[in-house]
This record gives structure tokens, C-alpha cells and sequence, in this order.
């Protein structure tokens, strides 16, 4: 099939050059075997990988303080918890803007739940705070009414502050009278120039009218915050008033000259926030928004390790509020306990099952598969049934006298209970490893131990053992990395005192909603699975995983 | 593994000691399986054998557990709630994980190692870990508490089961039956329906069991993704246990132990169609 060229080439039978072929034929193959993978890879990638991911991400997610509180976290970057002293004016003013919004939204309780992982009390501090923002800075807008009533009226303020267009337009949706939404707020162009504070202020009011409340700013009366912010725009620019038309001329310099004369008192929102709350009054709040106003945080992790994050650094949590890494290391504990148990267990029926003739071997193999592919929540009522004090074992030991009815043993809802049902529910996971490693070990060995003097312990120990080493590695490996992500069986029979991190995990998304906390705690554990694995697949390969 | 004549007394004691504790420690692994199976023919409301049951007088016995099990809907719902998402995940398992399986027994597949991790890793991750992710990415995308939403997660957990039980059998399949059949003029898909696929089908069937049971008894997952209405019986039979125990959970018990005996004989009757296929004689 194949010539030759005069200069050495080899050409296939089309004439082309026979590695060039070859390369493509190779190109070629790779790229089916690709096409046949992709699909499954790119499913496991959307449902499984990107889950995992979406996990790791949140572990160290921290938007909501940063979204909630746009302004403050603005506002307090000047601001160093060092001073020792609270923030200034300016700090407390976009604290109410932000809080304004964010009770219409009612977003405001679950920042406090957020900072209340962090700091207890946040959660009510906010609550309580939330119900008086409205009437901060009241007296300003009462003033401001005092001079003019027709500042308590909404329309004055759409029509002082928006954009023409936009008001023709309000008013022909207005006419329609159709469900169709309000045409969004645009300020005027001269109010966002003269008039700054008071045209972002009113801005943020009448988007959250319209978008929250679904309600029209030309029927509410601004918050506080816009009256506020008038007097302020007008006292720095006390001849804004000529870039209005001449029907506002008038009222804007009322407004001015009653400035001038102290008829209109100055905000102080700082007074307002103290009145509200003393601890407004101290800088801790405000440290514990600057702490976790970065968009990213390492809070949940050190959460998870019992730390906490202050302005001075990493702290230890208190005594009352350390659970996570006694909870971490129960769980090794009780895994590596499981595992032993496992071990113990699973030697000698592994070595039984090893050295039998194949057809009983075969035959007691059952009894090692059937608890294997019986459902889990089946094994677990078995035993959650069986260890009761009103139960079978129980029953049994009182009938034989071993244990007097009125005393029966605690065996269930504790650590005994977990660690029975636990290697119950594991031991297969251990013999089929052990098994398989010492059907490989020929029996010759032993014999030959014992023809040079052995005695039967040390043949078994100097020779047997340590060619079954791989298989107790394996079959440990196997099951404590089972053990450590366990849920539902300690969650039924572990009680308190049984329970594992897995328990903590479940109990944060589910009833805590410290969806944070759930994630950190989760990508610890993953990582300690992730290291077991890669020493798992050093030792035993996983492509030698043998199912059955 | 027999005693030879020569033994000493110390070993025959050791010898038949040996016997007693694994036959001890079989009795551990099979006898909670095999003591619900009387239980759940309780007539009383009891978890442990009343006297009549243990002298065998057949009014200690009834039926009434297995049949509130089959009429209450309070079980009935969730039984085939399992029996719609377990197979439509399997069936997915399956179709992927099969085609996934004979492009990476192929020779000259690049990153093949980090792509059988991927693979495989819904199995080494703990459940509760899978289940915390999906419930917050399938939130994102509005899949949690939906069929859908639990159909996918179970579908991606039995992906590593038939990964690894259709790997293993193409590891014995012979590639010149591929090329005899290219040979004789076969396209690559007939050559695969007529002579890949009837030879690999145990490993699939295998695999497909893996896959289903893996589906039918989950409950982490399931917990944290589905809805209400979309309650199987794993997640029944975890209320149960937790709140109120009512018996007819081991009448649920030993119907689920009935189906995994029917699946471990048909793995076993496949495990020697399969050695027979290959042409190795049955151990």
C-alpha cells in the first residue's frame, strides 16, 4: 500500500506523506471521542460543578451590606473606627437616605439579620430604627410648610423638580387612566443643576414610589429627606431660585429668606439616630458596617472556625458562641471511631471470605451485599427501631437478666447510637475493599511462613498483614470519607450529642437561613474530602473503584 | 481453610472461635434487615414482637401495616412520586454516561484524567455538600422545588455508577469487532447498535441499576430540592422517623428490601452473562 519517495518519505496510498495521514487520522479520533464525552461533561459541569461553585462563591459573597447601604459605605470611607468617636453628620444624613429605601423595600430586616450573625442585636437596632426613620428631619419639612403650605402639597414638588417632558407625560397617563405603568421620574435639568441634593434625593423617592410601592409621586408627600436637602441646596446657593420661572421665583426666595431669619432649623440626623437608638450615639454599630461593607468577606469562614472578624482584627469568638470546630472535631473523631469499628469488623470476615472455597464464599457474599444495596432509610429504621428502649435489644437483654426493665440502656439519640448504625451502614464499604485485596494474596505464603518455624501470630502479622495493608488503606480511605459527609443517619439516631458538621450544615439552609455560614462550613468539609480523595486515587487509582 | 489433622488444641480452639465471631459479625450486617421483615406482620402498633407473635399465634400476625401502605395516600403519593423521578434520571444517566464511557475508553483522549475526576466526583462529594450547592444555584435559575429541578440533581448523582460499570466492561472488549464490522461495510452507528452495544449491555443494565437505586433512595438532596407535592419515599419514610414513627414504615421497609433482593439477582445474573459473553468461565 505504502512507496516511497527518493527522499526516505513514506506516502500512503492517496500520495500524501504517510505521518501526515497518520496525524490526521489521530486528530480525527480525538475529536469523536471528544464529541462523545461533551455532552455528559457539559451536563455534569451545569448541574453538578456549577452548584459546587455557586456554593464557594457565597462562602465568601457579602453584597447585601454594600447594595443595601450604598451611601453609608460611601459616606464611612473617610471614616476610621480609631478616632474613637462616631461618624459626623454627613455619615448619619446617607444612613437615613439609604434606610428610606431600604424599609420601602423592607430589605432593611434582612441586612439586620445579616449583621446579626456578626454583631447581635444589629437585627433589632435596625428594626427599631427603620420605624423612625420616617420622621427624621421632620422639623425641617414642617418649617419649610410653615412658610409656604404649598410644599405639603406632592404636585409642587414633581412639578418644581421634573423634567417637562416627563410631566406632560405623566399627566396624559394620568388621563388614560389605564394599567400601563407611570412613565419613570426624570428630573429637569435645571433642578439637577441648581438644586443637586434636592434633585438625587426627590430622584430616589419617586423611584421607589413608582417601583415599590407602585404608587405615584405626585400623591405623596417627599420624604423628609428632599425637604431637607432643599434647604441645604438653597442655603449654598441662595440664587437658584432665578434658573426657575417666574411662579417659583417667589416661594424658592420665601424659603431662603426664612432660612436667613432661623425660621427653618438645620438637620440634625445625628440627634434624630441617637434619640432613636443610643448606640447610634457610640461607633460600634458604624464599625461593624465598615468591617463588612467589602463585597467579599472572609467572615463566614472565620465564622466557621470560631473567629470573629473586629475592626482590631481576628478575634475568637466567646466561650457561649464556639461550636463549629468542637462540631469538626467530633466528627473526625467519630469517623475515625467508625471507621476502627469498621476495620475490626470487616478483617476477619474479609480473610473468611478470602480463604473459603469459592462456592460458600460466594454464598456468604450475599450476606455482605444485601445490607450494601438495601436503602439506606431501610437500615436506619431497622436500627432506629431495634435500639429503642422499648425495642428488640432491649427486650432481649431484660429477658435474659443482663439489664434490670425499670434501668434499659440508652442506646439510641447519642453517640453509641450513630456509631452502631454508622458501621452497620459502612462495613460493606470496608470488606469489599479488604476482599478484593486479599483474594490476591496467595495462601502459599502463610504455609510457607509456618514450614520455616512461624508461629501462626507471626505468620499472620510478619507476613499476611502487611500484604493486606493496601486493601485496610483502601477500604479506611473509603469509609471515612463516607462517614464525614453523613446526614441522615446521625441526624435520626444521633440525637445532640451525635450529631456531625453534615447536621449544621442542613440546619443553616434549612431553619437558620445563614445560607453564608452553610457555605463556608461546607467548603471546609469539601476540601477535607477533596485531599482524602487525591490520597485515595494516589493509593488505590480511582478507575480501580469496584462496584459489588 | 480447613483444620489439618495435626492441629493443636489451642488452634482448634482458635479455629472454631474464629468461625463464631464472623459468623457473629454476619449475623450484625443481615440480622436489622432480616428482623423488620417479621415486625412489619405486627398486628399490634408495636415496634418489637408482642407474645402472640412469638408463639407464633397467627392473631399476632396481620397484613395491616402493608395495607395502609398501599391506600394511604400519605405513602402512596410518594411511592410513585420515586417511581416518576427514578426512572427519567436514569434514563438520562444512562444515555450520557454510556456515550461518555466508550469516548473515554478510547485511546488518545486528552485531559482524561482531569475529566474522569469531573465525572466522577458527584460520587466522592458528600451529599450534603451536592445538596447545599444545588439548592442554592438551582434557586438562581429557578429550578429548586421542582420535578425538573430534583430529576437533573439525581440524574447527575447516578452518572459515576454507569461511568464506572460500562468503563469496566469495555476494558475487556475487544476493538478488532469494531473494525471486523467497519470492515464488512458497517457505518460507526450500526457497527454500534449491532455489535458494541449487545456486548457492553450488561455493564449499561448494570449501570442503569446503580443509577436508579441510587435515584430511588436518595433523600438529602430531595430534601433541599423538592417541593411539597414532589415528596418520594425516602424523604416519607426521614419524616417519618423523625416525627411521628408509625409502622407501616416497616411494611414500607421490607417492600423496599424485597426490590433491592430482585436488583442484587439481576446484577448477579448479568455478572455471569457478561463473564460468559467474554468468554471467561464462571467463578
Amino acid at each position: 500500500m505504502t512507496e516511497q519517495t527518493a527522499d526516505g518519505l513514506m506516502l500512503a496510498a492517496d500520495g500524501k506523506p504517510l505521518k501526515q495521514s497518520l496525524n490526521r487520522a489521530l486528530r480525527r479520533q480525538k475529536l469523536r471521542a471528544f464529541l462523545l464525552i461533551a455532552p455528559l461533561l457539559i451536563f455534569v459541569l451545569v448541574t453538578f460543578i456549577a452548584p459546587i461553585g455557586d456554593m464557594l462563591f457565597r462562602s465568601v459573597e457579602n453584597d447585601i451590606v454594600a447594595d443595601t447601604l450604598p451611601r453609608t459605605v460611601a459616606a464611612l470611607a473617610d471614616w476610621s473606627p480609631d478616632s474613637g468617636a462616631p461618624p459626623g453628620e454627613p455619615v448619619y444624613r446617607a444612613l437615613a437616605s439609604d434606610l428610606l429605601i431600604a424599609v420601602a423595600a423592607k430589605t432593611h430586616t434582612q441586612l439586620g439579620t445579616r449583621l446579626n450573625y456578626e454583631d447581635s442585636g444589629f437585627s433589632s437596632l435596625l428594626r427599631g430604627t427603620g420605624r423612625d426613620v420616617d420622621d427624621m428631619g421632620e422639623d425641617v419639612g414642617k418649617a419649610l410648610v410653615a412658610v409656604d403650605p404649598v410644599w405639603d402639597e406632592p404636585v409642587t414638588w414633581t412639578n418644581l423638580l421634573g423634567d417637562p417632558a416627563w410631566i406632560s407625560a405623566q399627566a396624559d397617563w394620568a388621563k388614560a387612566g389605564d394599567k400601563t405603568p407611570e412613565p419613570p421620574f426624570v428630573p429637569s435639568a435645571a433642578a439637577q443643576k441648581n438644586l443637586p441634593l434636592t434633585a438625587a434625593a426627590y430622584g430616589d423617592f419617586a423611584r421607589v414610589m413608582q417601583t415599590v410601592k407602585e404608587d405615584s409621586p405626585t400623591e405623596k408627600r417627599p420624604w423628609n429627606t428632599v425637604a431637607v436637602s432643599l434647604t441645604e441646596d438653597l442655603k449654598a446657593n441662595p440664587s437658584a431660585a432665578a434658573a426657575f420661572g417666574a411662579d417659583w421665583q417667589p416661594r424658592l426666595s420665601a424659603v431662603v429668606a426664612a432660612e436667613q431669619g432661623g425660621a427653618i432649623p438645620a438637620a440634625d440626623f445625628m440627634a434624630a439616630f441617637t434619640e432613636s437608638d443610643k448606640a447610634w450615639g457610640t461607633p460600634q454599630p458604624w464599625e461593624v458596617i465598615k468591617t463588612f461593607s467589602p463585597r467579599f468577606t472572609s467572615g463566614y469562614f472565620l465564622n466557621a472556625v470560631d473567629l470573629k472578624m473586629t475592626p482590631e482584627g481576628i478575634a475568637p469568638r466567646s466561650e457561649a458562641e464556639r461550636v463549629y470546630l468542637m462540631l469538626f472535631l467530633r466528627t473526625m473523631v467519630l469517623s475515625l471511631v467508625i471507621t476502627g469499628t469498621c476495620i475490626l469488623l470487616g478483617y476477619p470476615v474479609a480473610w473468611l471470605l478470602a480463604n473459603l472455597p469459592a462456592r460458600t464464599a460466594n454464598l456468604l457474599m450475599i450476606l455482605v451485599l444485601l445490607p450494601f444495596w438495601t436503602s439506606l432509610l431501610v437500615r436506619t429504621s431497622a436500627w432506629k427501631v431495634l435500639l429503642q428502649q422499648q425495642g428488640v435489644i432491649n427486650d432481649l437483654l431484660v429477658w435474659a437478666g443482663l439489664v434490670a426493665d425499670n434501668n434499659r440502656l440508652v442506646l439510641i439519640n447519642n453517640q453509641t447510637g450513630t456509631i452502631i448504625a454508622m458501621t452497620h451502614i459502612l462495613l460493606p464499604f470496608m470488606i469489599l475493599p479488604l476482599y478484593s485485596v486479599m483474594k490476591t494474596i496467595p495462601p502459599s505464603y502463610l504455609r510457607a511462613a509456618k514450614s520455616l518455624g512461624a508461629t501462626d501470630w507471626t505468620a499472620f502479622w510478619r507476613v499476611y498483614f502487611p500484604q493486606s495493608v493496601p486493601g485496610i488503606g483502601a477500604g479506611s480511605i473509603l469509609v471515612f470519607i463516607l462517614a464525614i459527609g453523613y446526614y441522615i443517619t446521625p441526624e435520626l439516631v444521633g440525637g445532640a450529642k451525635g450529631v456531625f458538621i453534615s447536621n449544621r450544615i442542613a440546619y443553616h439552609i434549612g431553619t437558620s437561613l445563614n445560607w453564608g455560614l452553610a457555605a463556608a462550613l461546607g467548603s471546609l468539609l469539601l476540601v477535607v474530602v477533596l485531599v482524602l480523595y487525591w490520597v485515595y486515587d494516589r493509593i488505590v487509582g480511582i478507575d480501580n473503584v469496584k462496584l459489588g | 481453610m480447613s483444620l489439618p489433622v495435626y492441629a493443636s488444641t489451642g488452634q482448634r480452639i482458635w479455629h472454631y472461635a474464629f468461625r463464631v465471631i464472623c459468623g457473629l459479625i454476619f449475623f450484625f450486617l443481615i440480622a436489622p434487615i432480616v428482623i423488620i421483615i417479621p415486625l412489619s406482620f405486627n398486628a399490634q402498633d408495636f415496634f418489637t414482637f408482642s407474645p402472640e407473635m412469638l408463639r407464633l399465634d397467627p392473631a399476632g400476625y396481620s397484613l395491616k401495616h402493608y395495607q395502609d401502605f398501599f391506600t394511604n395516600p400519605d405513602w402512596q403519593l410518594p411511592l410513585w412520586n420515586s417511581l416518576a423521578i427514578a426512572p427519567v434520571a436514569t434514563l438520562i444517566a444512562v444515555s450520557l454516561g454510556t456515550l461518555a464511557a466508550i469516548g473515554l475508553s478510547q485511546s488518545h483522549v486528552p485531559f482524561k484524567s482531569a475529566i474522569m475526576a469531573i465525572l466522577i466526583s458527584p460520587m466522592i462529594v458528600p451529599l450534603i455538600i451536592s445538596a447545599a450547592g444545588m439548592y442554592f444555584f438551582y434557586s438562581r435559575v429557578g429550578l429548586q422545588g421542582t420535578y425538573w429541578g430534583v430529576v437533573l440533581a439525581h440524574a447527575v448523582l447516578g452518572i459515576p455508577f454507569v461511568i464506572i460499570t460500562v468503563t469496566a466492561t469495555l476494558v475487556g472488549f475487544d476493538r478488532s469487532l469494531t473494525r471486523a464490522a467497519a470492515s464488512l461495510g458497517a457505518g460507526p452507528v450500526r457497527t454500534f447498535f449491532m455489535v458494541q452495544m449487545p456486548l457492553i449491555m450488561p455493564g449499561v443494565v448494570a449501570g442503569a441499576l446503580f443509577a436508579f437505586i441510587t435515584s430511588f433512595d436518595e433523600v438529602v438532596v430531595v430534601l433541599f430540592l423538592g417541593a411539597p407535592g414532589d415528596k418520594t419515599l425516602p424523604w416519607q419514610m426521614f419524616t417519618g422517623l423523625r416525627e411521628q414513627i408509625s409502622p407501616t414504615i416497616l411494611a414500607a421497609a421490607t417492600v423496599l428490601v424485597a426490590i433491592s433482593i430482585a436488583l442484587l439477582i439481576t446484577l448477579e445474573v448479568l455478572r455471569r452473562r457478561s463473564e460468559r459473553l467474554r468468554g471467561m468461565s464462571p467463578t
